[in-house]
């Protein structure tokens, strides 16, 4: 079985934010919401570099790990889902990410968090809708996973920058061009994400 | 006004319903696009545009980006550069004002000052030209003109470029060797050369740096210029444009006898339409000067009145500089229609209340027509949803007026029009039957159809398909034109204009032989040890250059029946072909040439031996029909260098486009009253990735919105410190014309150097600091709105074409 993973190379990724777009079309996430987002360094100084950034479906997630309610849970492919039904809205997954993915609707006064929201790898959801339902894609946005296609976000990259789908595929694609190209700077993420 | 989100089909419609409604005030974006280019490109060697296409920077080795930032104009062609740089480890040059999001992946960055392109080029030709870097071959077979160029080259020693542009010469002198020694090398570009005063010049410097270092006509070379909008080509080609009909036949009546045998009416019923024949033939008001035309005495404008109705399809009235002015245009006139998918900017400007309509226009997702993409190449869309509402789509929306107006009958009369609803296929048949000129005739909506149902067969570098497949073998995708002939000569289309190592039937081509065959010109040659002045008559024609195959080993002029019967190819005509061409040509049918035929078989017979129908030249750097025959660098209308205006002014006032260009009034005028002290920051503006042109369709898209949610602009954080103006602060932003004033957030930010501001211009909505959200009509107001950019920007145009100058102005910013 596959391994899913993402993989934005930095030397391609030049801000032009259809990731993003993508995301939000594809799952219809609303304002607010951000389960992609592409951040720049160094903006408008010599060294700039961009860098499309959502969940990374870690191996033992750290969200996963500090979830009081275990609703959160790998599939067989690797993809990190969780149950909007179980989720308290607790916020711990938030502080134990890496990478700043999980998201919360303002749902009431002072600031209080609804369910938590991130990246799904357009995997659908963790809860028990069926798969490929209306009512998954209400709760947590696209299950394109399920009919054989991978994350849009990747599919729509202006520049083939971001790449969605079986790790040990998308690692040979950076590394030939690395190789032919001369120059790399790494696979932004991985060390921590999946400990390679 | 028309749009570069029309259709190819209803760009055409417009162009012909403007016809029949006898007036040559048809325009669209292109005016403030590319029209610089276009002309400047096109009187260079033969058509004004991208020479190669975004797939093939991936051969280049050398790609030099001035004035373009396509990271954020045209992100999917960064993928085609940054291939190229990493296949080829290709050179990547970016010089710009600012550090844009593609320099930030350039291997090399040059920081320029607005509005010094040409001193830029000819700085690098100094040095291509002292180190013996240029082609000679190269220029000895294909080029005329360089004895006139190279006395404006040695003006620009290093000194002069430094003091001009602020670039070392260490810089010049590298990239100039870069570009000229590691071949094959692309000039890409786009409005940061051709928004100018000088733009017709500019583009044209960038030709000459083309052609002196040989990078014309081969793979992985070329003029890479990156137009915008899903069509602005292909509405370019069509003919939104004052000065011409469609396909660059121009006004003449050569050109009007034409188009009146493809539609098959009478010449002088169109006639009986306007005004009288002169003015029948004469360039028609530009969208950049429309409201001048409106404001100005009627005495001042060149037609019988001055404007009194605006008709504007799907244009932003926030991308045409000098808004103040605008606004009162708009007030002053009769009548205004809107459009559009959206009220825009002009519907809510002004406080006009009367004479005034919104007619609601479907998105050319809700039609179906072809698109002509920056690389030449037609692409076929289908209708994707039906129109929401009660919108119509283009086509039935001109049907429906012309009805109204009387002419549906002549208009429509090869068009078939099936209850209420227009055939798009019909429109591009009779664009086939008469666009032989660009090479519009090869690509049937047949043709069209089965290269989009067999996409997956092209080849993502070539663009070709395999000879082998029964329905697209050996086509280029998109038919990129020319497509010679009819359709069932079934031309492959041209991937690369003027590339000599292909034959013409497969892609090939030569420069276009558009500029007479000799020019007669007077040069000082020593005859008996004396300086003479004598009357030389020069060959315009290539000297023993021809693409692959040719049966002529050498230049020769464009085709027409009597080249034919010279060479003795008449022969090859079909009895049929040959009495179209004589139905064509009447009395004179010898002079029926390649781009007059109906027939096609000028153009097939040229084809059969080799040649390219419109003759094989050289291409021109001096084009002594344009203002300045060679470039010449001027200063812009408002400089941050007036110290620099008595050396560099801009051209002399003149008449042109029906109204007057004061520009060297206002230049002196700046000069004269030091403007420069009040308003010290150089004023520039450009493109944000998530919205495009006047923004009012993607400031009404929930996501992109959510991206940018605030006007801004970009300033250096020393002008901001001496401003006491923080990151995220409001500021005031004034302009010297107009006591222009617009309110918006700082950015500040060392992309751009000291001395200059930055603003995007898809902002709209506010004005002069007030939030007219409430002009809207209800649920029909954008989520975000904002101060324009060109309710701050000044006068300037280029004489060849009306271009405006929204890329160098002055401006001063205070904290408020």
């Amino acid at each position: 079985m596959a391994r899913m993973k993402f993989l934005c190379d930095a030397d391609r990724c030049i801000d032009c934010n259809a990731c993003v777009t993508a995301c939000k079309n594809e799952n219809e996430v609303p304002w607010g919401i951000n389960r992609r987002r592409v951040v720049t360094l160094n903006d408008g100084l010599p060294g700039e570099r961009s860098v499309s950034m959502a969940c990374m479906h870690c191996t033992d997630a750290p969200c996963a790990a500090v979830c009081p309610v275990s609703c959160i849970f790998p599939t067989e492919e690797g993809v990190v889902l969780h149950s909007k039904d179980l989720c308290i809205g607790c916020g711990y997954c938030f502080y134990a990410c890496p990478f700043g993915a999980p998201q919360y609707p303002h749902i009431g006064n002072f600031g209080s968090r609804g369910k938590m929201d991130k990246c799904t790898f357009c995997a659908g959801g963790g809860g028990t809708e069926v798969s490929g339902s209306a009512e998954e894609f209400k709760k947590y946005g696209a299950n394109r996973l399920a009919q054989g296609k991978l994350p849009l976000c990747a599919e729509m990259c202006s520049t083939k920058s971001l790449l969605a789908g079986d790790g040990d595929i998308i690692a040979q694609i950076y590394k030939e061009r690395v190789l032919r190209r001369g120059y790399g700077s790494g696979a932004w993420g991985w060390m921590t994400a999946y400990h390679v | 006004m028309g749009s570069a989100k029309f259709t190819n089909e209803a760009a055409y419609l417009n162009r012909k319903f403007a016809a029949f409604w006898g007036t040559n005030n048809s325009d669209h974006q292109a005016r403030i696009c590319h029209s610089t280019t276009v002309t400047g490109v096109a009187n260079t060697w033969g058509y004004g545009a991208m020479t190669n296409s975004y797939n093939d920077i991936r051969n280049a080795k050398t790609i030099m980006i001035m004035g373009g930032n396509p990271a954020e104009a045209h992100p999917v062609s960064l993928q085609h550069i940054l291939e190229g740089k990493e296949l080829n480890r290709a050179n990547m040059i970016v010089i710009d004002p600012r550090l844009t999001r593609t320099a930030a992946h350039a291997n090399e960055f040059l920081r320029v000052r607005p509005g010094t392109h040409i001193a830029t080029i000819y700085g690098m030709l100094w040095h291509i030209f002292k180190n013996g870097w240029e082609d000679k071959e190269f220029m000895r077979q294909r080029v005329y003109g360089l004895e006139d160029v190279l006395p404006e080259v040695e003006k620009w020693t290093p000194a002069e470029v430094e003091r001009v542009t602020g670039l070392p010469e260490s810089q010049v002198r590298h990239v100039a060797e870069v570009f000229a020694t590691e071949r094959p090398s692309t000039l890409i570009w786009a409005m940061g050369q051709t928004q100018f005063a000088t733009g017709t010049a500019n583009v044209r410097a960038s030709c000459l740096l083309l052609l002196a270092t040989g990078n014309v006509g081969g793979y992985g070379s070329g003029a890479n210029i990156f137009r915008g909008h899903t069509n602005v080509q292909g509405a370019t080609d069509l003919g939104l444009d004052v000065t011409s009909l469609p396909l660059y036949y121009g006004l003449a009546e050569e050109a009007w006898q034409h188009w009146c045998r493809v539609w098959e009416v009478d010449y002088n019923w169109v006639l009986s339409r306007f005004v009288d024949k002169k003015f029948m033939e004469t360039p028609g008001i530009p969208s950049t000067r429309w409201f001048d035309a409106t404001l100005l005495p009627k005495d001042q404008v060149s037609q019988p009145d001055t404007l009194k109705a605006m008709f504007v399809m799907g244009h932003g009235a926030n991308t045409i500089t000098r808004m103040p002015e605008s606004v009162r245009g708009i007030e002053k006139l009769d009548l205004l229609v809107v459009c559009d998918p959206y009220p825009t900017s002009w519907a809510v400007l002004s406080e006009r209340k009367n004479g005034t309509y919104l007619l609601p226009a479907c998105t050319s997702f809700e039609m179906a027509g072809s698109r002509t993409a920056s690389n030449r190449s037609l692409q076929w869309g289908e209708q994707i949803v039906k129109p929401v509402f009660e919108s119509r789509n283009d086509y039935d929306i001109m049907h429906m007026l012309a009805r109204k107006l009387g002419f549906a009958e002549q208009l429509f009369k090869n068009i078939k029009v099936e209850n209420g609803a227009v055939s798009a296929e019909d429109i591009l048949r009779e664009i086939n039957r008469g666009g032989w000129s660009t090479g519009y005739c090869g690509q049937s909506p047949e043709r069209l159809k089965a290269h989009m149902k067999n996409q997956n067969k092209f080849d993502l570098v070539t663009m070709r398909a395999p000879k082998s497949d029964p329905e697209v073998g050996g086509d280029y995708y998109g038919l990129p034109w020319p497509c010679w002939g009819t359709p069932e000569l079934r031309h492959p289309g041209t991937p690369v204009l003027y590339n000599t190592n292909l034959s013409v039937a497969d892609g090939g081509g030569t420069f276009r032989a558009r500029f007479g065959v000799e020019r007669v010109v007077k040069r000082k040659v020593v005859e008996n040890g004396q300086e003479i002045e004598k009357e030389v008559h020069e060959n315009l024609l290539a000297d023993g250059s021809y693409s692959l195959g040719s049966e002529i080993k050498d230049g020769y002029p464009e085709f027409t029946l009597g080249v034919l019967k010279k060479l003795g190819w008449d022969k090859d005509l079909t009895a049929q072909e040959l009495a179209i061409i004589q139905r064509v040509g009447g009395a004179k049918p010898d002079t029926v040439s390649w781009s007059t035929d109906l027939s096609g078989g000028i153009q097939r017979v040229a084809i059969k031996h080799g040649c390219s129908p419109y003759g094989n030249a050289k291409a021109r750097m001096i084009a002594w029909n344009l203002p300045d025959p060679v470039p010449v660098h001027r200063e812009p209308i408002y400089t941050p260098r007036p110290d620099l205006v008595s050396d560099y002014p801009t051209l002399p006032d003149a008449r042109q486009f029906r109204v007057p260009n004061i520009g060297f009034t206002v230049q002196k005028a700046a000069v004269d009253k030091t403007i420069v002290k009040d308003f010290p920051l150089i004023l520039s503006s450009g493109r944000l990735v998530e919205y495009e042109g006047g923004g009012e369709e993607t400031r009404s898209n929930r996501w992109l919105a959510e991206l940018k949610q605030e006007m801004f602009v970009e300033i250096n954080p020393a002008d901001a410190a001496e401003r006491g103006i923080a990151d995220d602060s409001w500021v005031w932003v004034t302009g010297p014309e107009s006591h222009s004033k617009a309110r918006m957030k700082a950015l500040v930010t060392e992309r751009v150097g000291k001395g200059l501001a930055w603003m995007p211009f898809h902002f709209a909505g506010w004005w002069q600091g007030v939030d007219q959200r409430s002009k809207y009509p209800k649920g029909a107001d954008p989520y975000v709105l904002g101060e324009s950019v060109n309710g701050l920007t000044t006068y300037g145009f280029d004489p060849a074409t009306g271009m405006q100058e929204p890329k160098a102005t002055l401006c001063q910013i205070r904290a408020g």
